[in-house]
């Protein structure tokens, strides 16, 4: 491959050392020591064993949610409604952990299976308020995260209260045989990689390899022509949405059984937006996406110490990704941009 | 103004859209450009017009070498282009419309622009109601538009791309009349993209003729067809002769159809197709002959009436059941309603397919694109865009995407915009459907192709069809008096 392939298969690491760049400009702004600052940084999320397992359990809700929007994006619909769809997944799994009682393994997989289902609903009850009530996704998801969340704030003040009275934080811890098995004592589940590296898989093969992924292409492409080609547009929206939806439902069940062990008040803690911005700052690049969802993770986790250490703001991290997904959706397109002289535009 | 054009090169993939390109527009001509379907004719306005960059080669005006980042630094240049498809929005009112196009004010005038408008409209006997919104207008209309908005910005060259694909014969006459005051007496330089010889004929004072991205000759005009047809096919094409074939029994029937849209009513529509008949709509754009076809195919509703096939109603089916039963349609716009840009050709052939599990067979599907692209003879790869079709070759790729055996064929101007040659290729296709029993209906602006192809006739005009005429037995003239609506 000639040197003009490979800056373009390298183009996303761009916006990524530009948006580092640009916040080491900030640290030195306000006195502080961008070494320091990064080093703290790494060793927060790589300091010893915990930490490096938070980050790896941070990182597989994340990709869980990010994988589910590579297909939707694919078929061109904004599924903003994520960030409910994971509550919804987590509210789900936290009603079988609560209420049965079964050997372990078989409540895990009634867990698992009850929050895909929920998830799939949210999400599905977006889709079809797109394809019959002509709502476009972003407002209908919008609406819909705003009710999970109320939901599961009524649920912890109310119901599902822990006997000792409400604190308004959260349900009382599940049973031990509800929570995933977790990895020496952190808050990572090796089952729910096993789940990631499943589920991602299926993406990868649906996407390039299947009827159902061109389709989505095709729709993601100009739903006019798809539809006058044959591609019915509703079932395949429908069954985009659902498949997201299942897959976030699926990330907010291993956020309240391993991460946390109870129902919380902010359960998805961001991971849905976040997760949208991954999938947009790799453009349709289907294997960068791990690498930045883990490097998300490694950010936002390391900037916790980051505050410990120095006096910088926590925040600090979120200002990092934010910044970086600013410059993606500015020079994040080689080709626009002419970084190539003119050789590379097709119009 | 005085432009020149010096080893223009653009290539798409391995496709050499213009290779090596020189000549010269002198300020008050009227130059003709001539050349099959991608020869390279409109690849080569578009980087003259701003609208993409060369790969290499230089654009001199008045000696000066010029780059246009788009085209409006075109058209602050002098250069402006009359795209084929109007560039203009159609959800505002003409005014705004008019206003979006000058940049750089903070408050809209609207006042001095309706009376620029006005004086540019009255200056080119153009009439058009300032107030009346962008999409009620006809293409025609929205060309004068489109053509006053370009002289407001100053062009000094005008380039017209197939300027009288979709427009009627009288707003043809208007725009060639207006196109020959701006060229004798305000020294405009024009460049009219076609082609059809007898425009070129008429209009132009010289002719350049463009083959496979090279210019392979210039001629003085008028000179003779002859000389022009050789210079664009190397040898005369053989024009295919229609054959004659028998009509079989009725197909579809449509009985006392009544289609209410908020723009246009159909009523009480009555039309039998047989089996191997090609039957042609005529009328203005906009005057229901869509509607027809639509409700046919399934994507509009009809409010009454009844539409059957082979004896079986299937009136109010939707698209896709239509589909199955054996109904092809094939819209105007081919990279909007038909075609995915972003996507290959092995791609559309694998969505056009009937599906035969759940992963797709890739070697198998590149192997039956491949063969379709020699069937159909296409320009391009299986790994090409459609987007990086030529014109005729994306028309080519949607008849190759039809199911094979059809029984009712719906096509919009199926070949609007191709050459004679491609044009007669498309033909050819449509008769061997027929052969194999299909019927198919079709509309287009061109009466003589309407004439010429069908065994029947019906004229649409303002919602109303006509009664239906015999090919044979009838003429421009009496079809001419039909759309005007007068039986």
């Amino acid at each position: 491959m000639n040197l003009r392939g490979w800056i373009a298969r390298a183009w996303p690491a761009v916006p990524i050392l530009a948006a580092l760049l640009f916040t080491t400009i900030l640290l030195v702004m306000f006195g502080a020591s961008p070494i320091e600052s990064l080093e703290a940084m790494i060793r927060g999320a790589f300091g010893d064993q915990s930490k490096t397992l938070s980050v790896i359990a941070f990182w597989i809700p994340l990709l869980l949610s990010s994988t589910g929007l590579l297909v939707t994006f694919t078929a061109g619909l904004w599924n903003i409604g994520i960030e409910g769809q994971i509550v919804m997944g987590a509210i789900a799994a936290s009603w079988v952990a609560l209420n049965l009682e079964a050997p372990s393994f078989i409540l895990i997989a009634l867990e698992i299976i009850a929050a895909m289902a929920a998830g799939g609903l949210w999400a599905g009850l977006t889709a079809v308020l797109k394809t019959r009530g002509r709502v476009h996704e972003i407002f209908g998801g919008l609406a819909l995260n705003n009710i999970a969340i109320i939901f599961t704030n009524y649920l912890i003040s109310g119901p599902w209260q822990p006997p000792e009275g409400g604190t308004f934080r959260g349900t009382q811890p599940f049973q031990a045989a509800a929570l995933l098995p977790r990895y020496a004592n952190s808050r990572f589940s090796p089952l729910s990689l096993v789940l990631l590296v499943i589920a991602f898989a299926m993406v990868v093969v649906a996407l390039r390899g299947t009827f159902w992924g061109l389709k989505l292409k095709a729709l993601g492409k100009n739903l006019r022509s798809a539809f006058l080609l044959g591609v019915s547009s509703e079932r395949e929206v429908i069954l985009a949405m659902l498949f997201c939806g299942a897959l976030a439902g699926m990330g907010g069940a291993v956020r309240v059984l391993s991460w946390f062990d109870s129902l919380r008040q902010s359960i998805s803690g961001g991971i849905g937006f976040l997760a949208l911005l991954v999938v947009m700052l790799a453009s349709y690049r289907i294997l960068w996406v791990p690498l930045i969802a883990f490097f998300f993770s490694v950010v936002l986790n390391g900037s916790i110490t980051l505050q410990l250490r120095t006096q910088l703001h926590s925040s600090l991290g979120g200002i990092l990704t934010g910044v970086m997904v600013l410059f993606v959706l500015l020079f994040g397109d080689a080709n626009k941009l002419r970084i190539f002289g003119k050789k590379k535009s097709h119009e | 103004m005085h432009i020149e054009l010096r080893e223009i090169r653009k290539h798409f993939g391995s496709v050499k859209a213009n290779d090596g390109i020189s000549f010269t527009l002198e300020e008050g001509r009227i130059y003709g450009l001539l050349g099959e379907n991608g020869a390279g004719k409109s690849t080569l306005m578009k980087i003259l017009s701003g609208y993409q960059p060369p790969d290499s080669g230089e654009i001199l005006i008045n000696g000066k070498p010029k780059q246009f980042a788009s085209p409006a630094e075109a058209l602050n240049n002098g250069v402006g282009m009359l795209y084929q498809d109007p560039l203009d929005f159609p959800p505002f009112r003409i005014v705004e419309n008019y206003l979006l196009g000058k940049d750089g004010r903070a408050w809209l005038d609207y006042r001095a622009a309706e009376a620029e408008l006005q004086g540019l409209a009255a200056r080119y006997g153009f009439d058009i109601d300032l107030h009346a919104y962008v999409d009620s207008l006809s293409l025609g209309e929205r060309q004068q538009l489109e053509l006053i908005r370009l002289l407001a910005g100053g062009a000094q060259l005008l380039i017209l791309d197939e300027p009288t694909t979709g427009i009627s014969a009288e707003q043809q006459e208007k725009l060639f009349q207006s196109i020959h005051q701006l060229a004798s007496e305000e020294g405009k330089t024009v460049v009219l993209v076609s082609h059809k010889l007898h425009e070129v004929q008429q209009l132009c004072a010289h002719a350049f003729v463009l083959r496979r991205g090279k210019l392979v000759g210039e001629a003085d005009v008028p000179c003779s067809n002859e000389k022009l047809v050789e210079l664009m096919f190397e040898q005369v094409p053989v024009r295919s002769v229609r054959p004659e074939s028998q009509l079989g029994e009725p197909l579809v029937e449509i009985r006392d159809l009544t289609i209410s849209t908020y723009r246009l009513a159909l009523k009480n529509i009555n039309l039998t197709l047989r089996r191997g008949e090609i039957f042609g709509l005529a009328g203005l754009q906009g005057s229901g002959q869509e509607l027809l076809m639509q409700a046919v195919a399934g994507l509009v509703k009809p409010e009454s009436g009844v539409i059957t096939l082979k004896g079986r109603n299937v009136t109010g089916r939707s698209y896709h059941q239509m589909q199955a039963a054996g109904v092809g349609y094939v819209a105007a716009g081919r990279l909007e309603e038909g075609l995915v840009a972003g996507l290959t050709l092995t791609e559309h052939v694998v969505l056009a397919q009937p599906q035969y599990g759940f992963l797709v067979d890739w070697d198998r599907a590149k192997e039956e694109t491949d063969a379709r692209i020699r069937r159909y003879q296409i320009i391009g790869t299986p790994q090409t865009r459609a987007a990086e079709l030529s014109g005729g070759n994306q028309q080519r790729l949607l008849f190759g995407l039809l199911k094979e055996p059809l029984e009712l064929l719906l096509l919009e101007h199926p070949t609007r915009g191709l050459d004679l040659r491609s044009t007669d290729y498309i033909w050819e296709l449509l008769y061997r459907r027929r052969e194999a029993g299909t019927a198919i209906l079709f509309m287009s602006a061109d009466l003589d192709e309407i004439i010429e192809r069908s065994d029947r006739i019906a004229v649409f005009s303002g919602g109303l069809m006509s009664r239906v005429v015999e090919a044979g037995k009838t003429s421009v003239e009496e079809l001419g008096h039909l759309i005007g609506g007068q039986a």
